[in-house]
């Protein structure tokens, strides 16, 4: 287990890319797979760039945050911007939309037969 | 990050998910370090894992590990990833994640939803998963014991004894090196997650008791 992006990142920089703004109450599972709606514009946002480049396929958001060197908390905040004005779009996994039920029975017989083709 | 950056083998960086996936699921094999996380999640993943880092968020300070209120110093835990496609709408993320109490807000943050974990276990340091089985126990999350054998040692029903777990539990040897071997463990716990519910008079023997 490497020590990652965060011991080399100023504070400064976490603090510039999120704006000061803590993560908020609608959070973004780990999985939740996020989709680009729109091409990079001119002057946005690096990082806001980058996620639009890189989720032209759905990308799990820890796929975003291994891949910009930031922090899944970060990243998700950086999400919510996009997503606020309908840049991505989010599909969150049935587990978290659901929560009370549990994975349901076909998932979970999928899931056995993908991995014992494996 | 060292284990994300290269190319090596003119292998992509990172090989997108089919355009139609939309339900994602997560499995996280839990442990202490040095026994063969991140082993077992490349041994299975259809890419080369990644890794990455969370930092504790206020919404998990109170909620599970009031001990990480004392440190005022950020909690940060850096954790390993794959992935295996399961078909055109659902794809698995297995996750590597350190079980030491300090790390144990990744649960909160990140984890919480998974259809199950592994908690994998070298022989020589059993009591570096008492923690984790305790929080798994306490947030009711399926899991299954895995052995990483590195050589001889105590057998399962040893193992069971010095862990303190459930007969219920299944309880596994692996060599996490081994694609197939840890396929079986995940299948193993597939099959726990899918089978009776636990308590049940009709749960199945665990292979230890057999022997």
């Amino acid at each position: 287990m490497n020590h990652g992006p965060l011991q080399r990142e100023s504070p400064d920089r976490l603090y510039t890319v999120t704006g000061g703004r803590a993560d908020d109450a609608r959070a973004l599972d780990a999985v939740t797979l996020i989709v680009s709606e729109c091409e990079p514009a001119p002057g946005m946002q690096s990082e806001h760039a980058a996620i639009l480049l890189m989720c032209t396929r759905p990308t799990a958001v820890v796929e975003v945050s291994a891949e910009l060197e930031l922090p899944v908390s970060v990243v998700r905040i950086l999400l919510l911007d996009l997503l606020d004005t309908g840049r991505v779009t989010a599909r969150h996994p049935a587990s978290a939309v659901r929560p009370a039920e549990g994975h349901d029975p076909e998932t979970l017989k999928q899931v056995l037969l993908a991995l014992q083709r494996l | 990050m060292p284990s994300n950056a290269s190319e090596r083998d003119g292998e992509p960086r990172r090989a997108p998910l089919a355009a139609t996936a939309d339900n994602a699921l997560k499995i996280v094999i839990v442990g202490g370090f040095g026994v063969g996380k991140t082993t077992m999640v490349g041994s299975v993943s259809e890419m080369r894992p990644l890794s990455t880092e969370e930092i504790m968020t206020q919404a998990s300070v109170g909620v599970d590990d009031l001990s990480a209120v004392r440190d005022k110093r950020t909690t940060t835990a850096a954790f390993d990833f794959g992935r295996i496609t399961i078909d055109e709408r659902r794809v698995l993320y297995l996750f590597g994640a350190p079980g030491q109490r300090r790390f144990w807000f990744l649960w909160n943050q990140l984890f919480t939803g998974s259809i199950g974990a592994v908690v994998l276990v070298d022989t020589d340091r059993v009591q570096d998963s008492w923690y984790a089985i305790d929080r798994l126990e306490h947030h009711r999350t399926p899991f299954v014991v895995a052995v990483n054998r590195f050589g001889p040692g105590p057998g399962l029903a040893e193992v069971r004894r010095a862990l303190d777990v459930s007969d219920r539990v299944p309880l596994v040897d692996c060599d996490a090196r081994s694609r197939e071997s840890s396929r079986d463990v995940l299948v193993a716990l597939v099959q726990h997650v899918s089978g009776p519910v636990p308590g049940s008079a009709t749960s199945a023997p665990t292979p230890e008791d057999t022997q």
